[in-house]
C-alpha cells in the first residue's frame, strides 16, 4: 500500500477560488467549501454577497448572544447586520440567479463532467434528493465554479466523462477548483490548468474519471 | 357591515380549512414559520391535504424536516409535499418514512422555478417559461421553445386555497411589515393563495404604518391573528 500522499485543505482550495471572484461583483456561496471562501477575499477587493434567504449584502456571522432569527443566510446562519445590507423576498431573490444579476456562484459537487455538466442535487441511491436553489444557480449565475474534494468517500473520481448521477445544470460548470487541482471544462474536453504542489499530472490523472488536456502552460497551484 | 380581519384565536382562523386543501407554509430554514397557525391545523384534523413549503431547519447534520409539518405528515393528514428540500434523505425523518412506506406523495420542485410558479398564480399570468430545467429530469413532458435570448421551458401557475404567514407587523386591514430574511416566501404566497392567514408579532390600528413600507398590502391578507 502506497502511503496516502497529502492534499490540500479545504481553505486553501477556498483560497484559490477567492481569487476568481471579481472586485465589486455579486456572488452566491454554495454550502461547504464554497462557504469558507468568504475568509479569503484579497486585501484591497470587495465582494457583495447575495443569500437566498433574502439578504443583499451579507457581513460575518452573529456572535452567539446576537442572534436574529430574522436575519439568516442560505444555510440558516445567524448573520451581523452590516450597513448596506438590503433585504428581499424569494421572488427578488430569484429575480437577482435567473436574470443573470449574480455574477458568481461556487458550488460543491457530487459530479462534474468534462464538459462543465453539473450534478450536485441528488445521491439516486438516498431516494428523494434536495434541489433547493442550486438549479437555478447554476442555469442564472454568470459564472459557475465548482470547488470540491477531487475524489468521493472511496476514492472514486467525482470528475468524470459524463455525469452517472441526476445533473443540476448542463455545461454551466466554467472552473472545477479541487484539492489536487484547477480544471476549465470546454467544448474539447477538460483542460487542466494547475496541479497541486508535490502531485504529478499522472497521479492526478488516475484520480480524474475523464483525459485531461494538458496545456503547454500547466502550472503549479497558484494562490 | 364589514367582516373584520382579526380572529380571536389560531383555532378561529383555520376552523374552515377543509379536507383535500392545498395550504402554502411560508418560511426558510425554520424560521418565519406560522407555528400557531400549524398547530391549530394539526388539532383541527383536517386530511387530504397538499403542503407546499420551502425546507426545515439547518442543523450540523444537514437539512432537517420541519418538525409542525412532519407532524402533520405523521398523524396521516397530508397526501402530497411540494418543496424544493421536503427532508434531510437518509436523516430517518417521519416524511422519508411515510414516503418509503408509499403513504406520501412528495414533488420536488427547483426553488426558483416554485417561486415563479406562485407567482404567476397570484399574478393571473397563465405559465412562464424559465431557463433552469434545461437538459434536466425536471424538464420531462414540459414544452421547450426557442426565445431570442436562448431556450426555456413551460411552467405552470400555482394557486393555493390557504397560506400561513408570519409577519412582524399588522395593521387591521392586513397591511403588512416584514423583518429581514423573515419576509422569503411570505409574499409570493399571500398573493397565491384564495385566503391568507397571518400570524403577525405585532397588530396595529390603521395609520400606524408607512404606506411606503408596506410589503404585502392588505388586499393579499385575509384573516390576521396574534402570534403567542
Amino acid at each position: 500500500m502506497v502511503e496516502e500522499k497529502e492534499r490540500l485543505p479545504r481553505e486553501v482550495v477556498a483560497m484559490r477560488v477567492a481569487k476568481e471572484l471579481p472586485d465589486g461583483g455579486f456572488v452566491n456561496l454554495g454550502i461547504g467549501i464554497p462557504t469558507l471562501v468568504s475568509n479569503f477575499i484579497p486585501d484591497g477587493s470587495v465582494v457583495f454577497y447575495h443569500s437566498e434567504s433574502g439578504v443583499l449584502n451579507c457581513g460575518p456571522l452573529a456572535e452567539e448572544d446576537e442572534q436574529d432569527i430574522d436575519l439568516i443566510n442560505a444555510g440558516g446562519q445567524f448573520l451581523q447586520m452590516v450597513p448596506g445590507m438590503a433585504f428581499f423576498s424569494t421572488v427578488e431573490g430569484f429575480a437577482m440567479i435567473r436574470g443573470g444579476h449574480v455574477d458568481v456562484t461556487v458550488l460543491g459537487a457530487h459530479q462534474v463532467s468534462a464538459t462543465g455538466d453539473l450534478a450536485n442535487w441528488m445521491l439516486p441511491e438516498r431516494g428523494v434528493g434536495n434541489i433547493g436553489g442550486a438549479m437555478d444557480l447554476a442555469a442564472g449565475a454568470r459564472q459557475v465554479i465548482v470547488a470540491m474534494e477531487h475524489t468521493d468517500r472511496n476514492d472514486g473520481p467525482k470528475v468524470v466523462q459524463e455525469c452517472s448521477y441526476p445533473i443540476t445544470g448542463k455545461g454551466c460548470v466554467s472552473l472545477i477548483v479541487t484539492d489536487l487541482a484547477v480544471m476549465e471544462p470546454t467544448p474539447e474536453g477538460l483542460v487542466l490548468k494547475e496541479v497541486a504542489p508535490g502531485w504529478t499530472v499522472e497521479e492526478v490523472q488516475k484520480l480524474t474519471g475523464a483525459a485531461l488536456i494538458v496545456p503547454p502552460d500547466l502550472r503549479e497551484y497558484e494562490l | 357591515m364589514l367582516q373584520g380581519k382579526l380572529y380571536g384565536s389560531p383555532q378561529a382562523a383555520v376552523a374552515d380549512i377543509p379536507d383535500g386543501s392545498t395550504i402554502l407554509v411560508a418560511g426558510y430554514a425554520g424560521y418565519g414559520i406560522a407555528e400557531g397557525l400549524l398547530a391549530a391545523l394539526l388539532e383541527l384534523g383536517s386530511k387530504d391535504l397538499t403542503i407546499i413549503y420551502r425546507d426545515g431547519p439547518y442543523s450540523d447534520m444537514g437539512l432537517g424536516a420541519l418538525p409542525s409539518i412532519e407532524k402533520l405528515v405523521s398523524s396521516g393528514r397530508v397526501t402530497k409535499l411540494i418543496s424544493p428540500i421536503p427532508y434531510s434523505p437518509g436523516s430517518g425523518s417521519d416524511i422519508e418514512e411515510c414516503w418509503q412506506a408509499g403513504q406520501l406523495e412528495i414533488e420536488i420542485v427547483p426553488q426558483g422555478i416554485l417561486v415563479e410558479r406562485l407567482r404567476a398564480g397570484g399574478a393571473g399570468i397563465g405559465g412562464v417559461f424559465l431557463p433552469t430545467a434545461i437538459g434536466t429530469r425536471f424538464e420531462s413532458g414540459r414544452e421547450r421553445r426557442t426565445f431570442p435570448q436562448g431556450e426555456a421551458v413551460l411552467e405552470l401557475p400555482l394557486k393555493a386555497d390557504y397560506a400561513l404567514i408570519k409577519v412582524a407587523e399588522v395593521d387591521t386591514l392586513g397591511n403588512s411589515i416584514y423583518h429581514g430574511s423573515g419576509r422569503n416566501w411570505a409574499p409570493v404566497m399571500a398573493m397565491a393563495a384564495r385566503i391568507t392567514i397571518a400570524e403577525a408579532e405585532r397588530i396595529v390600528e390603521p395609520g400606524e404604518l408607512d404606506p411606503e413600507a408596506i410589503i404585502s398590502p392588505g388586499i393579499f391578507v385575509n384573516r390576521i391573528v396574534a402570534a403567542t
